[in-house]
C-alpha cells in the first residue's frame, strides 16, 4: 500500500453562531448578555480518514454538509476544535474559485505573493512569473490591478497559480471546470498531467459526473459525518439517495414512500441522456421518474408542479392516467414504470423545484413528493426580471399627422 | 510541473497561527508585504512617497507658527522648531503604523480566508511600512537639525535605541488593534481619538518642564513620553532633564516601564489567541 499523503483522525469543528452579530462594542455594552445567545453548528463531527500518495480523492457532500469546513481545515485557514490532521508534502489548495488575492495589487504582484506563501522564495516565485501568466493567458493584463479584473481572468489567474507552486497535494473547491472551452481543456490536460505525475489530489464537489470521471475514491460527508468512503460510483449513488431523502422532507408530511406507489428516482436528462443537474436556459427541461407498484394497481396518473425558489408555482402539468405506446401498463405489485417527460423551456436563470405527484386513476392522491428534482436554470440573461423570458415582438407604427402646426 | 514525487513524511497540520511555517517564509513574507503596502500606500498617488514627507512637514509648519507666532511659547526656547519637527516626525511614525494597522487585517480578507500564512505579517508590513517612511523622514530632520546649529553628539547614536522601543510599541499595539477590529468595528474610530490624545500626552508641542510637576507622573504614564523627552536630551539638548529627572529618580520610572511591558504583552498575547480564528470571524 502506498504511503499516506493525508492523514485524518477524529476532526471535531464547531462554530458559533450568534443569533444576533455583536458587532459594536456599543451593542455589547447596551446587551451584555446577548452575546451569549449563539447557537453552536457542529460542522464536523468525529471525521477519520487517510488518503495515499498519488490518490485522486473527491470529497462529496450537500450544502452544509462539513464538506467546505473540512477542506479549510485540511488548508490550515480554520484550527481544529479537537483531532488531528497530518500532511506529507506541501499543499495549494484552490478554495471558492480563488487561491487568495489582494485585488489592490496586480496580478503580477499577486503572484509572486502566492508564490511566497505557498512557500517558495521570492527568487523561485519571480522565476515562474511568466509561465503562470502565459498559462492563464494573461499577458497583456498583467500590470493591471486585480480589482479591474474580470471574474472568469481571476479565475484563470488563481488557476494557474494553484497548477505552478509544484505542490505535492493540491486541494481543490468546486470547480474543474474554469474559463472558457479552450481553458478547459488546458486545465484537463494539466489535471491528467498531475495525477500521471502521481500528485495528490482532493477535490470537493457536488458534480458526481466529475467524481466518477476522474477520482479513485470518494467520499460522502452528510451532518458533519462519513457516510462512506470508497467506489465513487457507489458514494454517487448514496449522495443521489441521500439528496432524494433530505429534499422530500422539506414539504414535511410528503414522502417518497406511498402505500401503492414508491419513487425510486427523478432526474434531469440532457439530449444524449446523460443525467445532468442543472439545464441551460432554452433548452428543453427532460425530467425521468421511476416508479415502483406496490401492490397491484389499475393504473395510476402524474403530476408535476414546476416551482420557482420563493415557491410560487409557475407551471402545472400531468396526465389522468400513463400511458405506454402499447397502452395502459400493467402495475402489478413490484413492476417499475419509467416515466418520461419533456417541456419547454422558458425559464429565466435561477433555482427551481419540481414537486412530483402520483394519483389514482379513479381519484385520490397515491404519492406526493415535494421537491422531488432541485435544479438550476443557468444562462442567459441573469438580471432578467420574471420568471419566463417570453417570445415576444415589439413593432411601432408613426401615426400620419393630421392638419399641422 | 511534472517531477516525481518523492516520499515526504507526514507532518502535523495545527491551523493557522500568528507566527509558524519557518522563518525564512515569514521574512521573505514580511519584506514582500511591506514592499507591496508601500506601493500601494504611495503609488496609486501622484506626488507618491512626497506625501509621507509633506504631511508632517504641514502639520509642523501649521503648529510652528501657532505655538511661535500666537501663543509665543515656542519662541522663548532655542530649540523648539528643531524638537518639534523631530517630535511630529517621530509621533507620525507611531500613529501611521498604528491607524494602518487597525484595517490592515480585515483589508486582506481575500488572503486570510483562502491561504494559510502566519498571520502576524500583515499589521507587521503594516508597521514597517512605517517605518521605513520614519527613515526616510529623519534624514531629512537630520539635515534640519544640523542646519539649527546643533553640534554633533555621541549621543546621537542612541536615536536608534529610541526608534526600537517606540517600534516594538507600535507593534503591539498594532497587533492587538488589527485582531480585535476583526470583532469590533468601533475599535477604528476610538482609536483614532486615542490617538489624537496621546499625541497631546507626550511631549511634543510643549516641553515637559512647562508642565506642572503633579502631572509629571501622569504624563508619564504615557511610555511614549519618556521615550521623546530621552530622544530630546540625546539629540538636540543634553542639558534638558532626563527621563529620569523629571520623575526623580529610576524607580519611579518603573510604573512606565511596568505599563510599557503590559502593552506589549497584551497586543502579543491577544494576537496569538485571536489569529487562529481571524478568517471564522471575518
Amino acid at each position: 500500500m502506498p504511503p499516506a499523503a493525508i492523514e485524518v483522525e477524529d476532526l471535531h469543528k464547531s462554530f458559533r453562531i450568534p443569533t444576533q452579530r455583536v458587532d459594536s462594542i456599543k451593542e455589547r455594552v447596551v446587551h451584555p448578555f446577548s452575546s451569549s445567545s449563539f447557537r453552536e453548528l457542529r460542522a464536523l463531527d468525529g471525521v477519520s480518514f487517510a488518503i495515499e500518495q498519488g490518490e485522486f480523492f473527491g470529497i462529496v457532500g450537500r450544502n452544509g454538509s462539513g464538506k467546505s469546513t473540512l477542506l479549510k481545515l485540511l488548508a490550515s485557514i480554520y484550527r481544529a476544535d479537537a483531532g488531528k490532521i497530518r500532511m506529507a508534502g506541501r499543499l495549494a489548495p484552490f478554495i471558492e474559485l480563488g487561491v487568495g488575492f489582494n485585488v489592490e495589487l496586480s496580478a503580477r504582484e499577486n503572484a509572486v505573493l502566492n508564490g511566497v506563501m505557498m512557500g517558495l522564495t521570492p527568487q523561485e516565485s519571480r522565476e515562474r512569473l511568466d509561465a503562470v501568466i502565459a498559462f492563464a493567458e494573461l499577458e497583456e493584463f498583467v500590470d493591471l490591478k486585480l480589482k479591474n479584473y474580470s471574474s472568469g481572468m481571476l479565475v484563470r489567474l488563481a488557476f494557474s497559480l494553484m497548477l505552478e507552486v509544484d505542490a505535492d497535494i493540491l486541494l481543490i473547491d468546486e470547480v474543474l471546470a474554469v474559463g472558457d472551452a479552450s481553458f478547459q481543456q488546458k486545465c484537463a490536460d494539466a489535471f491528467r498531467e498531475m495525477k500521471a505525475a502521481g500528485k495528490t489530489i482532493v477535490l470537493v464537489t457536488h458534480e458526481m459526473a466529475t467524481v466518477e470521471e476522474y477520482c479513485h475514491r470518494a467520499m460522502l460527508i452528510s451532518d458533519g459525518q462519513i457516510q462512506y468512503i470508497g467506489d465513487p460510483a457507489e458514494v454517487g449513488r448514496r449522495y443521489t439517495r441521500l439528496n432524494f431523502e433530505q429534499g422530500s422532507d422539506v414539504g414535511g408530511a410528503p414522502t417518497s414512500e406511498g402505500d401503492e406507489v414508491r419513487l425510486l428516482d427523478a432526474w434531469l436528462e440532457d439530449e444524449a441522456g446523460e443525467r445532468i443537474e442543472n439545464v441551460e436556459q432554452g433548452t428543453p427541461i427532460r425530467i425521468r421518474v421511476e416508479l415502483e407498484a406496490r401492490r397491484d394497481s389499475p393504473g395510476v396518473g402524474v403530476g408535476f408542479i414546476l416551482a420557482n425558489a420563493d415557491g410560487v408555482g409557475v407551471f402545472q402539468f400531468g396526465t389522468e392516467a400513463i400511458r405506454t405506446p402499447e397502452g395502459p401498463p400493467d402495475l402489478a405489485a413490484g413492476r417499475r414504470v419509467r416515466i418520461e417527460a419533456e417541456i419547454e423551456n422558458p425559464l429565466n436563470a435561477g433555482r427551481y423545484f419540481l414537486h412530483c405527484g402520483v394519483n389514482r386513476v379513479g381519484g385520490g392522491v397515491a404519492l406526493y413528493v415535494h421537491n422531488a428534482l432541485d435544479f438550476v436554470v443557468f444562462g442567459g440573461d441573469q438580471h432578467s426580471l420574471g420568471v419566463v423570458s417570453l417570445p415576444h415582438e415589439i413593432s411601432a407604427t408613426v401615426e400620419p399627422q393630421v392638419g399641422g402646426r | 510541473m511534472t517531477t516525481v514525487p518523492r516520499p515526504a513524511p507526514l507532518r502535523d497540520v495545527n491551523g493557522p497561527s500568528a507566527l509558524g511555517g519557518g522563518s525564512r517564509r515569514f521574512f521573505d513574507l514580511l519584506r514582500l508585504m511591506s514592499v507591496t503596502e508601500f506601493k500601494r500606500v504611495y503609488f496609486g498617488t501622484v506626488l507618491g512617497y512626497l506625501w509621507s514627507l509633506v504631511r508632517p512637514l504641514m502639520l509642523f509648519a501649521v503648529l510652528l507658527f501657532v505655538f511661535t507666532k500666537v501663543f509665543k511659547v515656542g519662541s522663548e526656547l532655542p530649540y523648539y522648531p528643531v524638537l518639534l519637527l523631530l517630535g511630529i516626525v517621530l509621533f507620525t511614525f507611531f500613529q501611521e503604523a498604528t491607524q494602518n494597522s487597525v484595517s490592515s487585517v480585515v483589508a486582506q480578507e481575500g488572503i486570510v480566508r483562502k491561504t494559510q500564512f502566519p498571520r502576524l505579517v500583515i499589521p507587521l508590513a503594516v508597521v514597517l511600512t512605517a517605518l521605513f517612511n520614519l527613515g526616510l523622514n529623519l534624514v531629512v530632520v537630520m539635515v534640519f537639525i544640523l542646519a539649527w546649529g546643533v553640534d554633533p553628539m555621541w549621543t546621537w547614536l542612541l536615536l536608534p535605541v529610541a526608534v526600537a522601543l517606540i517600534f516594538v510599541f507600535a507593534a503591539a499595539v498594532s497587533m492587538a488593534l488589527s485582531v480585535l477590529y476583526v470583532r469590533f468595528r468601533d475599535v477604528l474610530i476610538i482609536w483614532t481619538v486615542v490617538a489624537q490624545v496621546l499625541f497631546y500626552a507626550t511631549p511634543v508641542l510643549y516641553p515637559i518642564e512647562y508642565v506642572p510637576s503633579t502631572y509629571h507622573h501622569l504624563i508619564f504614564l504615557n511610555p511614549l513620553a519618556p521615550i521623546f523627552e530621552q530622544v530630546r536630551v540625546w539629540m538636540i539638548e543634553p542639558e534638558a532633564p532626563t527621563a529620569i529627572d523629571v520623575v526623580g529618580s529610576f524607580p519611579k520610572l518603573l510604573p512606565t516601564i511596568a505599563v510599557y511591558i503590559a502593552i506589549c504583552g497584551f497586543g502579543a498575547w491577544i494576537f496569538r489567541r485571536e489569529a487562529p480564528r481571524i478568517a471564522e470571524d471575518l
